[in-house]
Formats: C-alpha cells, structure tokens, sequence
C-alpha cells in the first residue's frame, strides 16, 4: 500500500542513500527549513529590536520636527530602526507569504498575490531605508 | 453517465468549519495572532510614511503628525502599538512552543490569556509613559 503511494526508485538505491544525501534531497518540499528558521530568527530579532526602538519612540510622542529629527539622526536611533526594518521585511514577507498560502488556492491569483507580498516588502523597506539615510547623511 | 452527473452536482458533505466551536482562548488567540500580524503588515505604511515625513520638511511633518496626533489617528497608532505587543508576546509563546514545552492544557490557556494580559498591560503603561513625555515636552 505504502509502496505504491511513496515509490521509491529502487531497494538498493534506498539503502545506500547516506542520511546526507536523504537530507539534501528534502522531500516533495524541495525545500527544507528555511522559511521556519528565517521566520524564527527574525522573530527573536524584532522582539529585541522593537524593544529598543519602541523605548526611544515613545519619547517623541508629538515631538517637533526639529526633536523628531534630531532623534532620528542619532545612531543609537537609526541603527536599530534600520536592523528592525530589515529583520522585519524578512518576517512580514514570510507571514503574509503563509496567509496567502492558506488562503488563496487559484494558482494565478495566488502567484500574483504573492508577486505582490513580495514588491510591497521591498517597497515600504526601503522607503524606510531612504528616509532615514537621508535624514542621516542629507542636508 | 447520467447517474454520474447527478451525484457529482449534488453538494458534497463538507466538515464541520469554525462556526461549530464553542471559541477557546487559544483558538482565539491564534487567529487574533495572525490578524493582529496582518494588521502590522499594513502598519509598517505608517512608519514608513511618517519616516519619509520626517525627511521630506518641516511642514509635510506638521501635516503628517497633525493627522496622526488626531483623535482617529491616536485610536489607530494605539491599535497599531497593540497589535504590536500582543504580536510580540504571541510569537513569544509560539517561541516556547517550538522548544516542545508547555502544550498541556493548563499551560496553553495560561500562555493564551498571559499573552493578551500582558499585550493589554504593556500597551496602556507605553501610552501613559507617552502621554507623560507629551505632557512634559
């Protein structure tokens, strides 16, 4: 019964895969752990730096512009507001790659929507990234 | 042939869906996770254009923390700063989970209701210490 649904290529062939080999050829996935590890890392990373940037933030509830961008041009600011951008496009692409998963089964539909999942990550990215390089190195 | 059409167009039985469940806390929780992450994708809109704000002008900011700083633009950055820290606090758990702890049911409704107290605590103390720091500024 197994055999027929999970034909293997042969019994020896089975038998002399090394457990190397078994792991490089992943399965039907074709792909192995990557998006569980990447959506974990970059978890770990956000709850750090969300921490960070958020105790700076809340100190420029209805700052000024000249406040707002003097902390902005701090290092101490922009550094962990780059790595949080960074960290979390990496995470937010992966979520909102698995909402579409689950959700969407027409394949074009589903092929353009996570076209799109994708362009938007990059998009507000670096929008993030140019304003606060600007507001680092710019006049 | 003929038999065959009328079985496939009659509906077919479908499985009992969400509708059927009286809602639990770690049910609940789970699809507030995913919301609350959605919602956080969408978010990142305002950082991004308030960061851009910031580097455009003075006046454009004026304009842009005019309408954040007003009372529909509080509500939304007060959910937003929420789903942020029930997201946080969620992926905290799930983070737990992933080691292979705390799936007895006791933990698991602890860890759920933890996760929303916590968010909720965290959110109003960020707001008061912001409403703080306005007040002194």
């Amino acid at each position: 019964m197994s055999e027929t649904l999970h034909p293997t290529p042969s019994p020896t062939a089975a038998r002399i895969r090394t457990p190397l080999a078994r792991a490089r050829g992943l399965g039907s996935a074709k792909s192995g752990t990557e998006h569980f590890w990447l959506q974990r890392m970059t978890a770990v990373a956000n709850a750090v730096l969300v921490i960070v940037v958020l105790l700076q933030m809340v100190r420029l509830a209805g700052a000024d512009y000249v406040t707002a961008k003097a902390a902005l041009q701090s290092p101490f600011m922009s550094l962990p507001l780059l790595l949080l951008v960074l960290s979390g496009m990496v995470h937010m692409r992966l979520g909102m790659q698995t909402i579409i998963e689950d959700y969407v089964h027409a394949e074009v539909s589903k092929l353009v929507l996570l076209m799109l999942n994708t362009f938007f990550v990059i998009a507000v990215g670096l929008a993030c990234v140019y304003a606060v390089a600007k507001l680092s190195f710019g006049a | 042939m003929a038999n065959a059409e009328i079985q496939r167009s009659k509906p077919r039985p479908l499985s009992p869906h969400l509708q059927v469940y009286s809602p639990l806390i770690n049910m609940v929780m789970s699809i507030v996770h995913r919301i609350t992450g959605g919602a956080l994708y969408f978010g990142t809109l305002l950082l991004a254009w308030w960061l851009i704000a910031a580097a455009t002008g003075p006046a454009y900011f004026d304009f842009v923390t005019g309408i954040m700083g007003s009372p529909l633009g509080l509500l939304v950055l007060f959910g937003y700063s929420w789903a942020l820290l029930h997201h946080m606090m969620g992926g905290i758990r799930h983070l737990i989970w992933d080691t292979g702890r705390g799936f007895d049911l006791a933990t698991v409704d602890m860890l759920s209701w933890g996760s929303l107290i916590l968010s909720a605590g965290l959110t109003v103390l960020l707001w008061i210490v912001g409403l703080i720091m306005k007040g002194g500024a």
